[in-house]
């Protein structure tokens, strides 16, 4: 009898253990859907608005009401970084301050791995993810991306002595990258899993390159400056890696969120806003 | 498969829904097998296997060496103190001190950015930094389990015209080593999970190659969940083996 008990009690447990799984993934495409079908609803009237006047921010629903919450990795300047009084800071932050001023909702930013920021906002637990996000076609796959608001190069920092020259050079060097950047998935294709060094951010790529543990960084351009600037012995490759468009991810399905997005994105554009907030951290050569 | 893999992925981008084991099938099949990815967590579950020998081998010898200053020096004469025998317990003392007291992904950080900045064998320098830490922790099990053998054997052993090394050698580190093994075991399962940090130094482990797939497909719980899966077999594994080793220690048991 104990043993039969015993027995029923560890299937059991492992059935709610298997259902706990399976549930979980139905019920969140359950929702998914049914945002969906809900956000098709809202957007009909979201898009006739925000034609004139950017969509009522009633009508949106964020992971946390009243709140805009974006996810980042704030090791990433000059487009978002942690300022001296730890807050944040950066081109992505204020446009998306800008942006949630638009919705009328609070900006809150959540700070954590670049990996993790964007499956936060895959997986709903942020509303959109703002960290210089280059758009993919596996990306595009997995979440929706607003209009771009900035371009990307993906540039090759190296020592001044160092013997790499060109892109082609870094074939057989160890390259650090960080991890889940376009650059990482670049540098995996072409040279191989091997040769590459993923690491949790640029600055500890960076790091990585001053203490010659690797012989390359690849990382986006407008951080890579600042690095390079921070840094006495470095140099950027004249030649880019790659060229690419940085736009703002959300959960795929929520049109609601990314139509007001990109009516609010339309706005800054038109009044300046964004040019503005560009210039004040990228100066113009 | 491949084909059907591929068929699946196809109607995914299109936007077709695909059901629950459609879905199931394209998620496994991307995270396990899709460009021979099984060979990732293969190649990373040899790098945490040689990972946590290297770190165990030399946690228990750091231990060991440890474990044995510290009781020696707590075991002498009153009045006849050695004094090399007390600057070494002082050393041991700050070692175990520091170790223990900070945490183990800032020791790793520490030993890779500072001190073998210049080193490129992430692997090798992830076991010294793991194996360093475990000697502390080791160390303070052994010394437990030296003090937990009954006094009346060390004077038993020495009334008996047995010098202090021979008494600990074949008297008092043979009984100590019954009770020591279940921590120990203990230890060594710790030291096989933690060795999953040395991913933040670029050390190429199983989660390493976990996350990596995870960057391509954007899909993470299947990358994740057979990592676990993975380190859980391998846990069981070890625990297994050392269940055997106690029960052939247990042989002689008359308790």
């Amino acid at each position: 009898m104990k043993k039969l008990t015993a027995l029923l009690l560890g299937t059991a447990m492992v059935l709610s253990l298997a259902a706990c799984g399976g549930s979980a993934s139905t019920a969140s495409s359950e929702a998914a859907s049914s945002e969906a079908a809900s956000s098709e609803e809202t957007s009909e009237a979201a898009s006739s608005e925000a034609a004139s006047e950017s969509a009522d921010a009633a009508e949106l629903t964020t992971v946390t009401a009243g709140k805009l919450t974006m996810s980042t990795n704030a090791a990433f300047p000059p487009y978002e970084m942690t300022a001296d009084d730890g807050s944040f800071e950066g081109i992505d932050i204020e446009v998306a301050a800008a942006i949630a001023d638009k919705l009328g909702l609070e900006l809150q930013v959540d700070d954590m791995d670049f990996d993790a920021a964007l499956l936060a906002a895959q997986n709903g637990k942020s509303d959109m993810v703002m960290a210089g996000v280059t758009v993919t076609d596996e990306r595009q796959k997995v979440m929706d991306f607003s209009d771009t608001y900035a371009e990307g190069i993906q540039s090759v920092i190296v020592p001044e002595d160092s013997d790499i020259a060109s892109v082609d050079d870094l074939a057989g060097k160890t390259i650090g990258t960080q991890r889940g950047t376009t650059g990482y998935i670049y540098c995996t294709d072409d040279f191989g899993e091997d040769s590459v060094v993923a690491y949790d951010n640029g600055l500890t790529a960076v790091q990585a390159l001053n203490n010659g543990q690797v012989d390359a960084v690849v990382i986006d351009n407008a951080p890579a400056k600042e690095f390079v600037a921070a840094n006495t012995g470095l140099k950027i490759l004249d030649t880019a890696y790659a060229q690419e468009d940085y736009a703002i991810g959300v959960a795929k399905g929520n049109t609601a969120l990314l139509d007001a997005i990109n009516g609010a994105l339309k706005e800054l554009q038109a009044d300046g806003t964004l040019q503005s907030i560009v210039d004040k951290y990228i100066k113009a050569e | 498969m491949e084909a059907q893999f591929e068929l699946l992925s196809e109607m995914a981008k299109n936007g077709d829904a695909l059901n629950f084991w459609q879905d199931f099938y394209v998620k496994f099949y991307q995270a396990f097998l899709h460009a021979d990815r099984w060979q990732q967590y293969f190649k990373g579950v040899g790098t945490t296997l040689l990972v946590t020998a290297i770190a165990l081998v030399l946690g228990v010898v750091l231990g060991a060496i440890v474990a044995m200053i510290r009781v020696g020096h707590a075991q002498q004469k009153p009045h006849h103190r050695n004094p090399v025998l007390g600057v070494l317990n002082a050393v041991c003392k700050v070692y175990v001190t520091v170790i223990r007291g900070t945490p183990m992904m800032v020791q790793l950080l520490i030993m890779s950015m500072v001190i073998f900045a210049s080193s490129r064998n992430f692997t090798m320098v992830g076991a010294l930094a793991l194996g360093i830490n475990s000697g502390a922790y080791v160390s303070e099990i052994i010394r437990g389990g030296l003090m937990a053998v009954d006094p009346g054997q060390m004077e038993a052993g020495r009334s008996l015209g047995l010098n202090y090394m021979t008494t600990m050698f074949e008297i008092i580190i043979p009984q100590a080593i019954r009770s020591i093994l279940p921590s120990l075991g203990n230890e060594f399962i710790m030291l096989l999970k933690d060795s999953s940090l040395i991913t933040v130094i670029g050390g190429k482990e199983l989660l390493y190659a976990a996350q990596g797939i995870m960057n391509r497909t954007y899909e993470a719980m299947f990358p994740l969940l057979g990592v676990a899966a993975i380190y859980l077999v391998l846990v069981m594994l070890f625990s297994a083996l050392l269940a055997k080793f106690e029960r052939r220690l247990a042989q002689s048991d008359r308790r």
